[in-house]
């Protein structure tokens, strides 16, 4: 094996021009079903798809849309029950559909590999990195055991991994999630395959884990000259990897086009509808709200006649787009556009939407909720025979901050930073270290839950993140928020708490059937609604919402933020908004607060924090997020490294080992002192060591061009 | 992981003296040692006699403190006689009277005598473990590749032909005893009645010399019962790790199917079905009971039973002993063996 990188690209790049012509991949008609004993459930529907030499294709679509079938047929693994009932993938002209098991076997991996959703899980765990990594070369280009080591040691050099050899030498498990993913990516890399599948390769990692990876594709992609099909819900991650782009409804490709034209003259209702759904710098939940697409996901037994979308769609017309089926249109102002809709030259497109959704902003009230130097730290370690030393977490450093009355604060942070363990102190679940928490005059730093009182229960409650799992299997939605309402003492009689109930459902915009309805029978938007619903129950003064819409889809998420606002406006809560994703924090918090390794490195109102000068973690964080707007220039900053752990937290600042500014500060004052919370304008305040004249010169991550 | 082995062999002491200490008063209880005393010093003797026998040989202790005399840990008991001999625990023959030893008990591998084969426990034990160990290996040698090799087959390729026939048979393996089993096999094999006179219906003359003909029955008899349930298990295991996320990206690397299931599911599938192997070896010492009784091989279990039907405590609780040690001890091979195949746990 003679693969040395520098000759690899030479390589590519002479042979490119007599590729350029045929696709890597076309895929036409494509249809696949699964089959049940009873019906045939078909879940791709006459897709077409071409991918060039050196090309990205995002296919982006909700959960369910048919983007990871469409994946899965391309490498023929649908399983027992799925099959190809239709059409063609022809991979470099040969059409995969009819290939045999070995002349697959052959394909996978060495032409075609597949980056997946969960690294972990991915990764063999009983098996060194390195022998799996080695196993691909040994299959396919028939190395020695020595040649494909040596291939190994490159493909991880090449995908930055730290100290190479000793990677190798480890278990899966041994590495953090980011690294796990790298090692994935090299596994699909050994052999230089000329199309590269990435199922969501970054939904399971924190942001700026995810923007180091989604770089690191990139640039291989192009080092390489690998074709990729890109599937992602997140239009802001597809804007930053691909060329082109592909956007799936319920099984069927809607608009296909260049990145830019679609996201920027889209010709499909439901891509605008997506578009108009997720927060977008600029948006404004008072005065330019976001609007979450009517309806729900139709399942792919009830497909509706004509257009798959109409139902939900602002602008169907009876008669005419239930008709029949819709076929694709080329979009004639663009190269390469096609879009699935009847109507796309009869719509005006740059219409602003209607906005109705208009409303007042609220002021802040009195302070509910004081917390003054909270720590909390955990002991590990230690037992009744002795064992390992004690070591201490320190998961919460001396937080501090107050929340007003029908105030929004947001606490950012990414996995690890000791936002979930400040929730359940607050909550009681853990009592803190020590310091002090003040809700309404009443000290409950030190009471754990099952000593509150069933009204100080009742005012502080949470939204789940995971709606799928918080909510009783076995008992109807009624029958929990009821039983929600028995706890917190609310209600004279049954027939009162029934009453309540059904006023609740109405509150969360749910219909009252459903209080006889069990959770499995309510989609993930529903739930949480339960899941909203059952906090509010005891009139609630403080919720906790900790990441209440990251496991929901796009379209869902809007209306799931919507109704949360609404109810707030209401009744005047405090909303203590847990997430790591900054569009949406931008979109509807007051406040924010950023956390990093159980510090609060940041505080202060929206517009603060968004804007210069920021601290150094913030100003990365913000680089991060991939944002869906072609518009939008951003500033690349790319953290190095792993967070570190919070057993073992770096000396002085605990930013410094990843922090770009350190060299600014005068001395070793970074890796020595902790700095101070400082103060740089009235409510704005950041621990960091950075003088003035550094922090003058910061520039903002994100700019929007000239409109 | 010294650590570790370390704390679990201190647990294993505390274990071991609990259970020890439970089967202890269990057969120490007044009316065992009543029936002793009416069978040593004749059927017929008062109450007043028995106490006072009991007494003289050193049952009349409070029971904590025969405990410790038993484990070794406190002086045997002596006593006067009246005409001067001095008598006592550590005072069995061949001990010089003239300077008896302080402890005698298990600790000091002083095992007690059995009342029913006349003979020292320690001796009857040895040789009742040393043919059930010829049992059992045999037993483990045709078991257990042989139930991993059908659940491997049987969970590869989980609802085909191959998995549920493998499924069925392994289910009705399982759900028949050995008592039926060894009877059915018996019946079929070496007597006249169906005609195939292959193996022998007693397996005494394996005790000697074991042979194909004489000791295949007790074997398979005992083993085909385990395999089936460790065959479930690993098929379980083995159709969960096929499903699993790294066996497709296995697949869509382009490993062959044979070589997916070689390298990257057999270890995977192989870590729950050990320690369900290793709990099986206590298990099976039910099994050897009956499987001994059934084909006259005096082994261990055979002992088991002798022991307990005519009140032999010393046997008995030396029969004890050694089961606790054999189940404690395969806890441990269990423990240590899953942190080896697992190096989620090996490395953390």
């Amino acid at each position: 094996m003679t693969l040395h990188p520098t000759v690899g690209t030479l390589d590519s790049a002479a042979s490119l021009l007599d590729r350029q012509r045929q696709p890597v991949l076309d895929i036409q008609d494509l249809s696949i079903s699964f089959f049940t004993r009873a019906i045939e459930i078909p879940a791709v529907m006459s897709f077409s798809c071409t991918v060039m030499p050196g090309e990205a294709v995002g296919l982006v679509g909700e959960s369910g849309c048919g983007k990871s079938t469409v994946a899965l047929g391309i490498m023929r693994d649908l399983g027992v029950n799925g099959r190809i009932t239709g059409g063609q993938i022809l991979f470099k002209g040969r059409d995969l559909a009819t290939l045999s098991e070995s002349e697959l076997r052959q394909i996978r991996g060495s032409e075609i590999a597949m980056i997946y959703q969960e690294p972990m899980a991915s990764l063999n765990p009983a098996m060194t990195v390195g022998r799996q990594l080695m196993e691909v070369p040994m299959i396919h280009q028939g190395a020695t055991a020595a040649e494909a080591r040596a291939r190994a040691l490159e493909v991880v050099t090449d995908v930055r991994l730290p100290d190479p050899e000793r990677i190798l030498k480890s278990y899966p498990h041994q590495l953090s999630g980011g690294q796990q993913q790298r090692i994935v990516i090299a596994m699909a890399l050994m052999s230089r395959p000329a199309l590269l599948i990435l199922d969501e390769p970054t939904t399971a990692l924190d942001v700026t884990v995810e923007a180091a990876v989604v770089q690191l594709v990139k640039d291989l992609g192009r080092k390489y000259g690998t074709s990729m099909l890109f599937i992602s819900h997140n239009l802001g991650l597809v804007q930053e990897v691909c060329d082109r782009l592909c956007v799936m409804y319920s099984g069927e490709a809607v608009e296909r086009g260049r990145v830019a034209e679609v996201f920027e003259h889209m010709r499909h209702p439901y891509t605008q509808a997506l578009f108009r759904a997720i927060p977008l710098p600029g948006a404004d939940k008072n005065a330019r709200p976001l609007k979450a697409i009517p309806g729900n996901f139709p399942l792919p037994h009830e497909r509706p006649p004509g257009c798959n979308f109409g139902p939900r769609c602002d602008y169907f017309q009876k008669g005419r787009c239930d008709a029949r089926d819709v076929p694709m249109f080329d979009v004639p102002t663009a190269e390469r556009h096609d879009t699935r809709c009847l109507r796309f030259q009869e719509i005006d497109w740059e219409a602003p939407p209607d906005s109705a959704g208009l409303r007042d902003r609220r002021e802040p009230g009195p302070v509910v909720l004081r917390m003054e130097d909270l720590k909390k730290y955990y002991e590990v370690g230690g037992g009744p025979f002795g064992g390992k030393a004690r070591r201490v977490v320190k998961a919460n450093e001396t937080l501090s901050f107050e929340a007003r009355e029908g105030e929004t604060l947001a606490i950012v942070g990414e996995s690890g930073c000791g936002k979930s363990t400040f929730a359940k102190v607050l909550m009681g679940l853990e009592t803190a270290t020590s310091g002090r928490i003040t809700l309404f005059n009443d000290s409950i730093e030190a009471t754990p839950i099952e000593d509150r009182d069933p009204k100080t229960v009742a005012q502080v409650q949470m939204v789940f993140q995971n709606p799928f799992d918080t909510l009783n299997p076995s008992m109807t939605v009624g029958r929990q928020i009821v039983r929600a309402l028995e706890i917190f003492r609310v209600g004279a009689s049954d027939a009162d708490r029934r009453d309540r109930m059904l006023k609740l459902l109405d509150l969360v915009k749910l219909p009252r059937a459903f209080a006889n309805r069990m959770p499995r029978q309510l989609s993930g938007g529903q739930k949480q609604r339960v899941g909203i619903a059952r906090a509010f129950a005891g009139g609630a003064k403080v919720v906790i919402a900790d990441e209440p819409v990251s496991a929901l889809d796009v379209s869902v998420q809007a209306a799931v933020t919507d109704l949360l606002m609404d109810i707030q406006r209401e009744e005047g809560t405090t909303l203590l908004f847990i997430s790591h994703d900054l569009s949406i924090v931008r979109y509807l918090s007051d406040r924010v607060l950023v956390m990093y390794l159980g510090h609060v490195v940041e505080i202060g109102t929206t517009e603060q924090v968004f804007a210069p000068p920021y601290h150094p973690y913030t100003e990365a964080l913000l680089s991060a997020v991939p944002i869906a707007d072609p518009n939008v220039k951003k500033t690349h900053i790319v953290l190095e490294g792993e967070i570190p752990s919070a057993m073992n937290p770096p000396p002085g600042c605990p930013f410094q080992t990843r922090c770009r500014w350190k060299s600014e500060v005068p001395g070793n004052l970074c890796e020595t002192v902790v700095p101070p919370m400082r103060t740089l304008a009235p409510g704005h305040q950041f621990k960091c060591h950075l003088p003035e004249d550094a922090l003058a010169r910061m520039q903002p991550v994100i700019r929007l061009a000239a409109e | 992981m010294l650590t570790f082995f370390a704390r679990r062999l201190l647990a294993m002491v505390v274990t071991a003296l609990c259970l020890t200490f439970v089967v202890f008063w269990l057969t120490n209880l007044a009316p065992n040692l009543e029936k002793i005393a009416k069978t040593e010093a004749g059927a017929r003797i008062t109450d007043a006699e028995v106490e006072s026998w009991l007494d003289k040989n050193g049952f009349g202790g409070p029971i904590l403190l025969r405990y410790g005399e038993w484990l070794g840990v406190l002086p045997g008991w002596t006593q006067v006689e009246e005409d001067g001999t001095v008598r006592g625990r550590c005072l069995t023959e061949g001990v010089d009277p003239a300077a008896p030893p302080r402890f005698c008990g298990i600790l000091q591998g002083d095992w007690g005598h059995s009342r029913v084969f006349r003979t020292e426990v320690i001796e009857v034990i040895g040789r009742g473990l040393a043919l059930t160990g010829k049992l059992m290996f045999w037993v483990m040698v045709v078991m257990v590749p042989g139930a991993l090799l059908l659940g491997v087959l049987a969970g590869m390729r989980e609802g085909s032909r191959t998995d549920r026939v493998l499924s069925t048979a392994a289910i009705a393996t399982t759900a028949t005893p050995e008592y039926v089993s060894g009877v059915v096999f018996i019946a079929v094999f070496t007597s006249s009645a169906v005609g195939l006179k292959w193996f022998n219906g007693s397996a005494t003359s394996a005790m000697e010399d074991a042979t194909f003909v004489n000791f295949t029955l007790p074997v398979l008899t005992i083993a085909l019962y385990g395999m089936g349930y460790i065959a479930r298990m690993t098929r379980a295991s083995m159709a969960e790790v096929m499903t699993s996320q790294y066996i497709r990206t296995a697949r869509l690397k382009g490993v062959s199917f044979p070589q997916v299931v070689i390298r990257h599911a057999l270890r995977n599938a192989l870590i729950a079905p050990f320690t369900v192997i290793m709990l099986q070896v206590p298990w099976l010492l039910t099994g050897v009971v009956i499987v001994e009784t059934l084909f006259n091989y005096k082994g261990f279990g055979w002992t088991l039973v002798e022991a307990a039907g005519n009140n032999d405590i010393e046997l008995l609780l030396g029969v004890s002993v050694v089961s606790v040690i054999v189940v404690l001890v395969t806890q441990l091979i269990s423990d240590v063996g899953y942190a080896v195949l697992n190096p989620r746990i090996r490395l953390s």
